[in-house]
């Protein structure tokens, strides 16, 4: 879990400077060059593709492992407490990570039926462009989309420390460099999508440039 | 002080269990927690009804015999003491309090607030003795061992195997313990030759005892009475990841 989840976040990183690219006010050129890089260009169609299949058997594995835990975890206590004061002794977070894992994925899943689904196996010729301004310009599409980035932080707020933690590397020696360089996770990178679907919903401009 | 006891009363193994409630009318706020439920136990007994069952024996914080959930906290509200060290001052006169055993499946209950912890005991014996022949008595500095090492050692040794850690973690997770124990010896020179074989028994043995999995939540060196830290936890992942190869 910790391996699958360190690889999607590094993958968070690649996913948000391309993103951010649909921001700049060129009718969306920069995207489209980006866009086309990822899904045609020859050379790098091939490690492309691979990449992609690493990326959705990560998804899987991350998930799956995830649930085979909580399983076991639940099989490990079978008769609860009556009175029981976890909230006093651990953070939100920490408490919440299957929670936010669900909603996590339920994100995805809408995720990638409006943008992967449309832009990648529609068969349609539909730029990423065009739908990230004709999705973002729906103001329910936005703020579920904003929601979703905030439960995304509160989840790499536990699972990004955690997986060193798993990993045995979250010693006393480098603890607060890793919480340090968590905030980037939690906190900068979350906040980064969000900037996407809120900038795209007050700015309406430019959903008439993209048509 | 006057309380009121929601206690869990539990006649054996297989019985379901339920909460009864006691009124402990002169409660003194110098009792420890223990010598308030003797009190408790000593009214019962008068009245010709079975005593409350709970583990106990040194008293001062150092056996790990005791435990039990106490308000929904291991030991009770309080940081670093074991449930003989909380006292009824902790306590306001009309409080409710609910008493209730470790649960865990690894840790099934006997009777009343005693748990069988007998899984903590196999651990232990999966990991082994050092084997290795000691000879005569060494010269006390023969074995060079640097105070921080030394020091980190003894506070991962400074485990009583309580039990709280598994009670608190909201997976009845053991790691802490086990990592207590794996660390102490895998500091050492001593502990070093065998390390690898230790570390994978004691946690397959863990694993076997139903114990859940550590998500990193932290309950456990929360409620610690000897607040171990769960940087022993990273060092016992790094034992057993550095073991597979």
């Amino acid at each position: 879990m910790s391996l699958t989840g360190l690889f999607l976040t590094i993958f968070l990183i690649e996913h948000l400077i391309g993103n951010l690219l649909v921001l700049l006010q060129d009718g969306g050129a920069a995207f489209e060059t980006y866009s086309e890089f990822l899904t045609s260009n020859p050379y790098a169609y091939l490690p492309l593709r691979f990449v992609e299949a690493i990326l959705f058997a990560s998804i899987i594995l991350h998930a799956w492992s995830g649930f085979t835990v909580w399983l076991k975890n639940k099989r490990a206590r079978l008769t609860k407490y009556k009175e029981y004061g976890i909230a006093e002794n651990t953070k939100f977070a920490s408490r919440w990570t299957a929670g936010t894992a669900l909603l996590v994925f339920l994100f995805l899943v809408i995720h990638l039926k409006a943008f992967f689904w449309n832009i990648r196996l529609s068969g349609e010729h539909v730029s990423g462009y065009t739908i990230a301004h004709q999705t973002f310009s729906n103001p329910y599409y936005t703020w579920f989309y904003v929601f979703s980035f905030i439960v995304l932080g509160y989840h790499l707020y536990h699972g990004f420390q955690s997986a060193f933690q798993t990993l045995g590397l979250k010693t006393k020696k480098y603890s607060t460099l890793i919480e340090t360089i968590a905030v980037v996770f939690w906190c900068i990178i979350p906040l980064g999508f969000a900037l996407i679907p809120i900038y795209i919903l007050f700015h309406p401009t430019t959903l008439a440039l993209a048509k | 002080m006057k309380l009121t006891l929601k206690v869990w009363r539990q006649k054996d193994r297989n019985d379901e269990g339920r909460f009864v409630e006691y009124i402990a009318n002169e409660v003194s706020p110098d009792m420890s927690f223990l010598e308030m439920l003797d009190v408790v136990n000593t009214d019962l007994v008068k009245k010709g009804e079975t005593p409350i069952v709970f583990d106990h024996d040194c008293r001062e914080g150092i056996c790990g015999s005791c435990g039990m959930m106490i308000n929904g906290r291991a030991h009770g509200p309080g940081k670093g003491i074991a449930t003989c060290q909380l006292h009824m001052r902790s306590f306001s006169d009309g409080d409710q309090i609910v008493i209730e055993p470790w649960r865990s499946t690894a840790f099934p209950v006997l009777k009343d607030l005693m748990v069988d912890r007998t899984s903590f005991d196999r651990i232990m014996r999966a990991g082994g003795y050092t084997s290795a022949k000691t000879g005569g008595i060494p010269d006390g500095n023969s074995i060079l061992v640097p105070k921080p090492v030394a020091d980190e050692a003894f506070d991962a040794a400074a485990c009583i195997g309580c039990g709280a850690c598994v009670a608190a973690c909201p997976n009845s997770s053991a790691m802490l313990f086990v990592s207590a124990k794996v660390s102490q010896l895998a500091l050492l020179p001593q502990g070093k030759a065998e390390r690898v074989e230790r570390v994978t028994r004691m946690i397959a043995q863990m694993d076997e005892e139903k114990f859940g999995s550590c998500s990193n939540t932290y309950a456990c060196e929360a409620e610690c009475p000897k607040q171990i830290s769960v940087t022993h936890i990273a060092r016992l992942n790094r034992e057993f990841v550095a073991a597979q190869f």
